[in-house]
């Protein structure tokens, strides 16, 4: 119930965000969720993509460093609150949410929230039991394609 | 009788070549007096500068009773080669002198070294002793990548590997794409780099898919630039292959001055051909064996260009105990610092080693870097770049912030300077085919 995320690291600077997406893109890969952490001279880029292995090849090949770490998505209502069940729920367990970024697509009234934890299996089980919709990686990616 | 791929079962095998390196030490002492005494003297007879230097002090050759009387004869430094460019330091007539080599000579005139057919002779014996304590044999295919032409190390090693009885392909120092070709299609089992120009290789054979572990290569000789414990691990983790240093310089002889053993704990001086003391740079006065000081090296048998107490500028101790593989040749340590490498600072002295240093206690490898001195205002300000690799890749910034911050406090802990670090992307920084350039100096004046 996990997903593949890719964290590269980019220097600051005009342009540098380009380049790891057209790699991407020549490679015929489609970039779903991205998000953009920066400080003054850098930044982490993460992504998400369908096939994470051959983004990760690819990208090393064009001599990015690239990290993996499993973050978990879920699905909430895009209106007022939903949000805020998701977080009471994983303060009521005591999960830390080291960092969340949400994405919208196609289907009007959903937010899909993107979020990593020190343990993703304990809250994934503690969102669960709080009746929030945590997304199958497999089916959800085949289902935005 | 050592086996391939085992190279810490070498045993002192007694070939013809390295039987010097075996020589029981009253001997080897012995060796070296009648060979200083005869050298002296014809620097003496031959030279104007040294026996004009001789005369100031009040030296005559014949004062040489001892080994330790050395220390009464004048230095010859580096700015005495220039100063009597090109041929003043010459001691046998123009035409037995077979070989020039020079120095490519950054700053001003290059310095320029002459070889006598039997001095090619002495360089072609301790270059085959160096390849021979390195673990090669008769019988290798050996990539000589060190640079051909004035400098000496590609023609040093050439020669060397040739009188050992290994296969020569003189490739010289570029072209990464054929070196890497010749590598895999020819067998190579034995490399001549420098070890930053190696790392290139390695890097570029990881994107080109190259299956290091398939490759016969097995021994790395690697030398003209300074480098760290650090390296010689990295390389040989990532490349499955034993790395040696060896150690020369062309105002001595040029490559074969020193070499490491299977042992790996510094580097045998051959001590027959070349005497080496350590003085207290600043003083110049004469320091024990096992205290750090500069490197100062006799030539004993050079004909062509005696050097007489040369001072290399290179920092070392001379270990006083017995290596473990037998050569009763003295060894020094591998050499991190050289004092030209040094830059000031703030008033404090730094080396790009102590970097290094600080770089490998935080990462455990070490990244590429590079060193940028600038001036703000009247303050000197100093930048290290550093690459980011995957292995200290975080996926936040705070993880990348406290990395940086970790750089910044190992950097002031051993140096004593609070300076700039800056993380970039990997394979941002330039590369170098030769020597590693790591010290980036934009202040005027
Ligand atoms: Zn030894």
């Amino acid at each position: 119930m996990k997903f593949k995320q890719l964290s590269l690291f980019l220097e600051n600077q005009p342009a540098h965000l380009k380049q790891p997406c057209r790699i991407l893109a020549e490679a015929g890969i489609d970039i779903r969720p991205l998000s953009l952490a920066d400080a003054d001279q850098f930044g982490i880029l993460r992504l998400i993509v369908a096939d994470w292995e051959r983004a990760k090849h690819v990208l090393e090949e064009a001599g990015c460093a690239v990290r993996v770490d499993e973050v978990v998505g879920l699905e909430v209502a895009d209106e007022c609150g939903g949000m805020a069940h998701v977080l009471e729920v994983l303060e009521q367990g005591g999960h830390n949410v080291l960092y969340t970024y949400a994405f919208t697509f196609g289907e009007a009234g959903r937010a899909v929230l993107f979020m990593r934890f020190e343990d993703p299996d304990a809250a994934i089980a503690a969102l669960q039991a709080g009746q929030i919709h945590v997304l199958d990686p497999v089916r959800w990616l085949k289902r935005t394609e | 009788m050592h086996q391939p791929g085992t190279p810490t079962q070498e045993q002192p095998t007694f070939l013809p070549r390295s039987a010097p390196d075996y020589l029981p030490e009253p001997q080897l002492r012995e060796l070296q007096l009648t060979r200083l005494q005869a050298i002296v003297t014809r620097a003496y007879e031959r030279v104007p500068l040294f026996r004009e230097r001789c005369e100031q002090r009040g030296v005559q050759p014949s004062d040489l009773r001892q080994l330790a009387d050395i220390q009464h004869l004048p230095f010859t430094v580096k700015n005495d080669l220039r100063d009597t460019y090109p041929f003043g330091l010459f001691a046998s007539p123009r035409e037995e002198i077979v070989r020039l080599h020079a120095s490519s000579g950054t700053t001003g005139k290059p310095i320029v070294v002459a070889y006598t057919q039997d001095d090619l002779d002495v360089w072609s014996e301790v270059m085959s002793r160096t390849f021979a304590a390195c673990g090669v044999h008769a019988g290798d295919m050996v990539q000589n990548a060190f640079g051909y032409g004035l400098f000496t190390g590609g023609l040093g090693a050439h020669y060397g590997a040739e009188e050992l009885g290994a296969t020569v392909i003189p490739i010289s120092g570029g072209n990464t794409e054929r070196q890497m070709m010749v590598m895999r299609d020819f067998g190579v089992t034995a490399l001549c780099a420098t070890p930053s120009y190696f790392l290139h290789l390695l890097e570029r054979a990881r994107e080109a898919d190259i299956d290091w572990a398939n490759l016969p290569l097995r021994v790395g000789i690697f030398g003209a630039e300074p480098w760290t414990e650090a390296m010689r691990q990295r390389i040989e983790q990532e490349s499955g292959i034993r790395a040696y240093d060896i150690y020369g310089l062309s105002e001595i002889i040029g490559p074969g001055v020193g070499s490491e053993c299977c042992a790996q704990d510094g580097l045998h001086i051959f001590e027959d051909h070349f005497y080496p003391e350590i003085i207290d740079p600043e003083s110049g006065a004469p320091l024990p064996d096992g205290e750090e000081g500069e490197l100062v090296l006799t030539t004993l048998s050079k004909q062509a260009m005696p050097m007489i107490r040369y001072r290399t500028r290179d920092l070392t101790t001379i270990i006083p105990e017995r290596c473990r593989c037998g050569r009763t040749l003295r060894r020094i340590q591998r050499i991190g610092r050289r004092s030209d490498d040094m830059f000031i600072i703030r008033g404090v002295n730094v080396f790009p080693a102590q970097v290094e240093t600080a770089l490998l206690q935080v990462e455990g490898t070490l990244p590429h870097y590079q060193i940028t001195l600038s001036r703000k205002g009247s303050l000197d300000q100093m930048e290290v770049a550093v690459e980011v690799t995957e292995a200290v890749l975080s996926d936040t910034v705070g993880g990348m912030e406290a990395l940086q911050k970790q750089v910044a406090d190992a950097l002031e802990h051993i140096i004593g300077l609070r300076v700039g670090v800056r993380l970039v992307e990997p394979q941002s920084l330039p590369r170098s085919e030769g020597k590693a350039k790591r010290v980036f100096d934009n202040r005027e004046g």
